[in-house]
This record gives structure tokens, sequence and C-alpha cells, in this order.
């Protein structure tokens, strides 16, 4: 099935997938069987499933290393005899650094350890954050393990476990950030080690951590537990730098305000005034004028449960599960709190099921009674449009 | 399909090395799986773990999930790595005869 005319694997209709102006993978594939033959077995047996419409992987290997349950996805061809260099091509997953930073040693690093005991391909980083390592021999994984264990780095999760916490890369370069995300994503890394490598649950159990509601992680579509800094007071405004903005052309009542989901927001020409009990917190205006605004002092997370992307059932969202932890009790509260669900959930979760559908087929009320949390309006979303709900005034009169 | 041979014993096994003949099970060739997963002799505790893998295996038809096990041998999940270093799916189940578990340990 090979090109005669240059000894290289006909690759026609994986060929198109070059054209555009986008990063492909089979370029990256392409530039890597220059040296290696697992990415030449790679690209032949892509071709044929391409041609076919059908995968050659075969489902669910079982290995990995000595200590660990998790941390490695097995992967077979049921091609071997046509595509041998990638009749095993197990992938390894590296928990990587909070906020994805390495000095370019580490990554030579990675990169030597994969050359000498896989195919030298990575993808940096996978969606669950991992580095992932991909391509190799059973009998590769437990010396990969050890050369990497030695310079400092660790398997990350897979399977019915904690996977590899995630955050946004916050405080270290951004000035959103109302907590420190890398700090909280290290902490939670290092408090669920057993959970993490050793799978005892009934399904995957993901957290990330957004350090504001533009939420850089997708925790509220991606993660189990998703905790998004949030702030409980005033947005900051900046006078001087809204004219700024103003005198430079930013049409502050189209642009802002009128696209304030809440209409929360005022402009004279002159001054701007936010209704700050009105504000949900959605970012928008501090995106449109970061100089001028920015979140307020009194700064902390909100704690959301049971997203998921659509595997085994469809698509979830997150829910808020507790409105407001100040930044310096997130730690301790979150420890409490994934207690009592992890509880919760192997009490009454059946197998692969996730905590979010766990949610919906118990209901929300019997899962904040079974984990001791009371219900609040911030719970539900639009508490205001919701019939359910019913609002008193301060002084006691229905609203 | 690979063979896996233990002085002069063939077994048929898939690619991660699971038993393919159930039935041909016994304590004798729980102990020549153990060379393959690092365990260099079978303990009481061990076989505890592999009898009541085994036998919830025959009752059910399935492996027992993590928790269960715990549960039923009375041991943390980390003393079933000590004994298993593979852990309970890859490495107790594997002793136990049991085919490549597909979802819970
Ligand atoms: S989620 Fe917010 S704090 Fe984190 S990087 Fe994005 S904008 Fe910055
Ligand atoms: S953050 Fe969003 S809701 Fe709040 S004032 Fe700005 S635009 Fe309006």
């Amino acid at each position: 099935m090979d090109d005669a005319s240059n000894g290289k694997p006909k690759t026609e209709l994986l060929d198109q997938l070059e054209e555009g102006p986008w990063p492909s993978f089979v370029k990256e594939i392409k530039a890597a069987s220059q040296g290696s033959e697992k990415a030449t077995d790679l690209l032949r047996q892509l071709e044929r499933s391409y041609e076919e419409r059908k995968g050659h992987w075969k489902h669910g290997g079982m290995v990995g290393v000595l200590g660990y349950g998790g941390g490695v996805i097995g992967r077979y061809s049921d091609l071997p005899e046509e595509f041998p260099q990638v009749a095993h091509f197990h992938t390894m997953r590296v928990n990587h650094p909070a906020g994805w930073f390495y000095t370019s040693d580490a990554l030579r690093t990675i990169c030597d350890i994969w050359e000498r005991h896989g195919s030298g391909m990575t993808n940096m980083h996978g969606s669950t954050g991992d580095i992932i390592l991909l391509g190799t021999t059973t009998d590769q994984l437990e010396p990969t393990f050890q050369e990497l264990a030695q310079n400092g780095f660790d398997l990350g999760g897979s399977g019915s476990a904690v996977r590899t916490p995630n955050c946004c890369v916050g405080m270290a370069r951004c000035e959103w950030a109302c907590f420190d995300t890398m700090k909280l994503c290290y902490d939670v890394t290092q408090a669920y080690q057993d959970e993490l490598h050793r799978p005892a649950f009934a399904y995957k159990f993901k957290f990330k951590f957004a350090g504001c509601p533009n939420d850089c992680v997708a925790s509220i579509a991606r993660a189990d537990l998703s905790v998004i800094g949030t702030w409980k007071d005033d947005i900051q405004v900046d006078d001087a730098e809204v004219a700024n903005y103003a005198a430079a052309g930013v049409d502050i009542q189209k642009e802002v305000c009128d696209l304030c989901p809440t209409k929360t927001m005022g402009w004279d020409g002159k001054k701007l005034s936010i209704d700050n009990r009105e504000c949900v917190h959605c970012m928008h205006c501090i995106n449109v004028l970061p100089k001028a605004l920015r979140p307020g002092k009194e700064r902390g997370a909100v704690v959301l449960i049971g997203a998921k992307a659509p595997i085994m059932q469809g698509a979830l969202l997150s829910s808020v599960l507790i409105p407001f932890v100040p930044a310096e009790e997130l730690l301790d509260t979150l420890k409490e709190l994934v207690k009592r669900i992890w509880d919760f959930w192997d009490e009454y979760g059946t197998n692969r099921e996730r905590v979010g559908e766990l949610i919906q087929r118990v209901g929300m009320p019997a899962f904040l009674d079974g984990i001791g949390l009371e219900p609040v309006p911030e719970m539900v979303a639009a508490p205001r449009d919701n019939p359910y709900i019913f609002f008193e005034t301060k002084n006691g009169g229905a609203k | 399909m690979p063979v896996f041979e233990c002085e002069g014993r063939m077994y048929e096994v898939d690619e991660d090395g699971f038993l393919q003949e159930p039935e041909r099970w016994s304590q004798d060739v729980a102990k020549d799986f153990a060379q393959t997963e690092a365990i260099a002799d079978l303990t009481d505790g061990h076989w505890k773990v592999i009898n009541y893998i085994r036998n919830y295996y025959l009752q059910f038809g399935i492996a027992p999930m993590v928790r269960k096990l715990c549960k039923e041998t009375g041991y943390k999940l980390n003393e079933i790595y000590q004994l298993f270093p593979s852990g309970p799916a890859k490495g107790a189940c594997k002793l136990a005869g049991l085919p490549k578990p597909t979802g819970c340990v």
C-alpha cells in the first residue's frame, strides 16, 4: 500500500486533512515519521481507517505500572500483522504542572524519555489537561514510569478515579483571578493522591479550577466539581480609565451597558454607574474595559457540581452547590464537601454513573439532603424568574 | 492468541495476559500467574482476595466493584495494592482467572 515512487506510506485521504489554514495532526505525525517507525505505521493504519470508515484500535486494554491502577491507557491494533509497529500503542498520562508552566529543560527531559521508551509523539495537552505520551509497548511502561519519577514527574489519573486536577493560569498571569487557582489545584492533587492513582469509584471524577467567571478551563461544562472564582462586593471602577476608553472611541452605551445581561449599568456620557445588586458576574463589562473595571475586593469562589461531556449520556452543565466560599477557606471547604459527595456517590451511584447523572436520577433535593446542605436560591438557574421560589422583602412581605 | 508458559505448562492468554479458558483455573494456575504480577509468594491475604473475587465471579459472572471488594475482604484499597502491585483489576482478577474486567475493578 505504500507509494512505490518514494517509499513513503500512501496517505491520500489523510493528506486532505492537511489542507486549509489550520494546524494538522497529520502534518505532525508525518514529521514524526521521519525518525519513528511507529509514526509511519500509525499513518498507514489511520489511512486504512479512513478508507474503511472504521477504527482499528481494539477496545479496552488493561496495562499499567506497579502500585498504580491508572495513568496508562492500553491500546492495541486489530491489524497487528500489517502494522506491527503499532501492534501495542499504549498511551501514558503524565500529571502536568498547575497552569502548564515548564522550563524548556523539563520539556526536553520528557521528550528525551519518550524518544527512548515510546514513539516520541506527545500531545500537549490532552483534554484532561495531562501531558499525553502516545504509543509504547507493554514492556516499556515500567521503565518509562521509573525514569519519569526520577525526574520529578508522576502519572496522571485514568479510569474510575480522580482525574488529574486542572486549573487556569490564574494569578500567575491573570489579574482577574479571584483565588490562587494554581495553588488550590496543586493542593487538591496532593490531597487526593490515593484516589487519583488507585481507581475506587463508580466512574471518573474531575476537578477544575477557574480563577474568574470567564472560566478558561471550561470547568462548568467538563468538571464534576467546578470551582469558579467570583467576588461578593462591588465591581471596582476607575472613572478616569472609563473616560479614556470613551475618548478612544469605545461606545460605552452600546458595547458595555446594552450588552450587560441584566441591564444593570448606566452611562450618562461621563460616568459609568453599576447597580451591583443586579450584577450576575458575567465578566462582560470587565472583559471590554479591562483597564477601567475589575472584580471586587472580597474574593472567593463558587463551587459547582455535576458537569460532564456527552459520553455515556447527554452533556450536563454543572449546578451551583455553594454560592460563595472566601478564597482562604476554599481548600478546607472542598475537603469536607468532597468527602460527603463521595460518600453519597459510593452509596447510591451505579456502575459508570457520574455524579451529575446520579443527581439527575435521585433529584437535587435528595442529593442535598444526603450531603447535608440547605437549598438556597443561588442553586436555581434564573431564580428570580422561577415561579417556585418565593422571595420575601426585608420587612417580611412577599415580593 | 498469545501463550503464557510456566515450567512447561501452557496457557492461552489475551494480549494483557489474562487467562482465556476460565474453566482451567486452579490454585496452581494462580501460582503460575503470580510470577507475571511481581508477586513472590501467595500468602493467606492473597488467597482471601483471590477466593472472594473468584467466588463472586462464579456467582454473578462479573468482577466485584472495588468498593465491595474492600468491604468484604476488610482490606483498604492501598493494602490490596500492597498484595497485588498492579491493583485489583489487573493483578487480583488475573490471578483469580477472570477474563479481563471491562468496567468496575
Ligand atoms: S478563568 Fe479568569 S482568572 Fe483564569 S485565566 Fe481565565 S480570565 Fe484569567
Ligand atoms: S459583570 Fe456582567 S452582569 Fe455584572 S455589570 Fe458587568 S456586564 Fe453586567
